[in-house]
């Protein structure tokens, strides 16, 4: 695509944004080139979304100048935004999932058009030639309520694209991916950029971040704090500046001697999931289960605390069996379970801080069938403070926290139960580094306490630096298993593709 | 068996289910009286669901687009009886072309009113349509009238009488289509047109589908609204007229109190009470269902004390079955 302008395609200057006395975002400079990727980085809450939502004219700048192709936009609203090619993928791709992968492609296009009749061949052409420019294959009457993730966030990158996209925003565009499924996401980011779309890309997954982009623009409360190109920051570089501190990873603690088996699991079944999983969990011992997308880790886990019904095998917890496939026995035997998506399986959204702790200890609270209040309060609010969920006040919804906080207030319900066993999904999923380095300490600091925890992650770095065995899975079966300290990110890369 | 019973994939299930229950009910009562596959049984059925089959559409109308309307029979019976007394008392000779327009406009502005309450106001749909349900019905009879009227303006007397076919079977029994039947196929034929090929029909899918979303590429959600619930006003003020018209009295107590049965019809063809979903296919099959369940439930022996009992039975079958299946679905997929 060639383009009249070869300067800037977009410059933000000194703009501000002020949300009722809080600076979201204070006096940044921002400009993309044409076909250029960009990193924009920060922890939740630096100010990101806000510049996104700008750009998107979502939001409307307090103070400042945007120029579009070197014309100065005074009032910018999606229309405009869209019609200036600038496209914003947001994380839950805003897609209709009760419409067609062609009619979810071809929509945002009818509108800049101002079409008023709709013809499904012209959406369905339209599609195809989107799908094939990205050079992928995916069924184009195919509801996109029924398409795995990845193909979600495919059709919203050709959706973008249909509708003459100069500008990709994509907001943590690989949190639900897995690592192969990134690859191919890179891939197209470059394919893009080749063909003069500019990309910007933002995100707290640091590696990827650094091989994608060309210049890398990182906030920290609302301000710019580093800008240049991206042969210059590495990992640890780019963390200091996120964060402001030094965030080291620490090597798991060391397991106490003699340690005593907490949990058995053997000959584990379910047909077409998992096949014949035996393992130990010990005392104070961090164990994690890795393996690619369909590799049955996720089934695993759930079969752990009884949400899925394995056919055959035993769990046994200090000696004594588990019922199989009941998830109240689970909880009860003190099993407990922080599932990869809390936001629609692990949390109460619309409801408080206090109320989302609290629910976890009902039962604790129970005084000849009425509830103890105060007493119910004051525990909850001991388990926030002690997890550190930052936050105004604890009657605040849970849908109003960053990631990291969220992933605190499921674990502090957790604990307040005083679990034997806690088994993680995807720990530190949408999570910022901050955050993510917090939730380790957490994990590390159960385990010294006695805990035994079980870690399901396809996060390489965070399995080496918080677990004390690594089992790798490959289609439903153990095929190895890896002690601490003895095997590097390569290597167990190399093990879970191979 | 799914297999071999329901080739057409998950989406088309409902559809095919109501229409194999049509088909069963239809054989059973066949064989239990010969004269029940007849002409006349059929232009019955057609009649009866002329009005039903119009507040159906309007009703599947919200539901795709994720909303709940319960306030649509107040809407018509409002429309039908204001017309018809301002008609007696200013112009009793008014064409009924202009008596339908007058109706069909008074119920787009009832609609109207939801409309501003729910795309302005933003609040619920179903607790704004509760409430002007319980408003326009008061409102009507307290300040029009709750008096019964039977002597009609003669037009709409007279297009009571209009018939595009009637006729006398060899067996003797008499059978009639009114021109009513019409304006149903002439709503079904709009609201199809529409929802398939425009975009704007289109966008109330997507609305249904994720409003947040719909926001969001630009789609402006509160002109989209108030079309509709002005739109389904409109619908509700045909179908008002249309039952005074046919039953030869304007009765204001009438209608109120159907409404359930008819988001029954719908939810029977398909739609998803959480919006996005519906077909008009689904949603007659579901009206010629519900209208075959209260007119011939008797031929097959069961005593009309019955129908409820029947028509909450195939609501739990007819929605549960596929809710059910999908369940399994999932927890198989898991």
């Amino acid at each position: 695509m060639a383009l009249p302008d070869p300067g800037a395609f977009v410059s933000m200057m000194g703009v501000t944004k002020r949300y009722a006395g809080v600076t979201a975002l204070d006096n940044v400079d921002f400009r993309v080139g044409a076909g250029e990727a960009i990193c924009l980085a920060g922890e939740n809450g630096s100010g990101k979304s806000t510049l996104l939502k700008i750009l998107a004219g979502v939001e409307q700048p307090t103070e400042g100048v945007i120029q579009i192709d070197g014309l100065q936009k005074d009032q910018l609203n999606p229309r405009l935004s869209a019609a200036a090619g600038i496209m914003v993928i947001f994380q839950d791709f805003s897609l209709f999932p009760n419409l067609t992968v062609a009619e979810n492609i071809a929509f945002a296009c009818q509108l800049t058009q101002h079409q008023k009749w709709f013809h499904k061949r012209d959406a369905r052409t339209l599609a195809t030639v989107a799908l094939e420019r990205i050079g992928v294959d995916i069924p184009i009457d195919e509801r996109v309520e029924s398409l795995p993730v990845a193909h979600k966030q495919l059709v919203a990158i050709a959706r973008a694209l249909a509708s003459e996209a100069r500008l990709i925003i994509m907001d943590e565009p690989t949190t639900a991916l897995t690592e192969r499924e990134v690859r191919s996401l890179l891939r197209i980011i470059r394919m893009l950029k080749d063909d003069g779309v500019a990309v910007v890309f933002v995100s707290h997954k640091l590696a990827e971040v650094l091989e994608v982009s060309e210049r890398v623009v990182v906030l920290r409360n609302g301000c710019k704090v580093a800008e240049g190109p991206a042969e210059e920051f590495d990992t640890t570089s780019l963390t200091r500046h996120m964060t402001g501190r030094d965030v080291p990873e620490h090597p798991p603690n060391r397991l106490i001697e003699t340690p005593e088996t907490l949990m058995q699991v053997r000959n584990l079944n379910k047909e077409g999931s998992f096949h014949d999983v035996s393992f130990d969990i010990r005392k104070g011992e961090v164990l994690g289960i890795t393996g690619l997308l369909g590799s049955g880790r996720t089934s695993l886990a759930k079969a752990l605390f009884g949400l899925v019904t394995p056919d055959k095998g035993q769990i046994n917890l200090n000696g004594r069996p588990i019922p199989l496939g009941d998830p109240i026995a689970a909880a009860s035997s003190q099993i407990g379970y922080v599932p990869e998506d809390r936001l629609t399986e692990g949390l109460f959204l619309t409801q408080s801080i206090i109320r989302n702790v609290a629910i976890g200890r009902l039962d604790h609270h129970d005084k000849h069938g009425f509830l103890d209040l105060p007493a119910l309060v004051g525990d909850a609010s001991k388990w926030s403070n002690r997890f550190k969920v930052k936050t105004p006040y604890i009657e605040a919804p849970v849908q109003s926290l960053s990631g990291g906080n969220q992933q605190r207030v499921v674990l502090a319900r957790w604990l307040a139960r005083a679990p034997l066993v806690l088994i993680l999904n995807g720990p530190s999923v949408g999570v910022d580094v901050g955050s993510k380095s917090d939730i380790h300490d957490i994990i590390r600091s159960l385990a010294s306490s006695g805990l035994g925890v079980v870690v399901i992650s396809d996060d390489l770095p965070e399995l080496i630096s918080t677990c004390h065995r690594i089992l790798v899975m490959r289609l439903g079966k153990i095929i190895d298993e890896v002690g601490a300290g003895t095997v590097t990110e390569e290597e167990l890369a190399y093990k879970l593709a191979s | 068996m799914n297999g071999f019973f329901f080739p057409a994939g998950f989406f088309t299930r409902n559809e095919t289910l109501v229409a194999l229950v049509i088909l069963g009910f239809s054989c059973i009562a066949t064989v239990s009286d010969p004269n029940f596959l007849s002409i006349t049984t059929v232009s019955d059925i057609l009649r009866a669901s002329i009005v039903l089959g119009i507040l159906a559409v309007a009703a599947m109308l919200v539901l795709i687009s994720g909303g709940i309307d319960v306030s649509f029979t107040a809407v018509a019976v409002s429309a039908m009886y204001i017309t018809t007394t301002f008609t007696l008392a200013y112009w009793p000779e008014m064409p009924w072309p202009l008596i339908f327009l007058l109706s069909i406009c008074i119920g787009g502005l009832l609609g109207a009113i939801n409309g501003i309450f729910i795309a302005w106001l933003k609040l619920p749909t179903l607790i704004v349509t509760l409430g002007t349900l319980s408003v326009f019905r008061g409102f009507l009879l307290t300040f029009v009238g709750s008096q019964r009227i039977s002597a009609l303006p003669p037009d709409m007397r007279g297009f009571s009488r209009l018939m595009v076919a009637r006729g006398t079977t060899e067996g003797g029994s008499f059978y009639a289509l009114p021109l009513a039947f019409v304006a149903l196929i002439f709503v079904i034929l709009l609201t199809w047109f529409l929802l398939n090929h425009t975009v704007l029909g289109r966008t109330i899918y997507a609305l249904g589908g994720s409003v947040e979303s719909a926001r969001r590429i630009g789609i402006n959600v509160l002109r989209i609204q108030f079309f509709i619930y002005v739109y389904v006003g409109m619908l509700a003020g045909l179908a008002g007229i249309i039952h005074g018209s046919m039953s030869r009295m304007a009765d204001p107590f009438s209608l109120v109190g159907h409404e359930l049965s008819v988001i029954a019809a719908v939810v029977l063809g398909g739609a998803r009470l959480v919006g996005g979903y519906g077909t008009l296919t689904g949603t007659l099959l579901g009206v010629a269902l519900i209208v075959l369940v209260q007119n011939s439930l008797i031929v097959v022996g069961i005593p009309s004390t019955w129908q409820s009992v029947a028509i909450g039975l195939l609501i739990l079958i007819g929605t549960g079955v596929p809710a059910w299946q999908a369940k399994k679905a999932a927890a198989e997929a898991a």
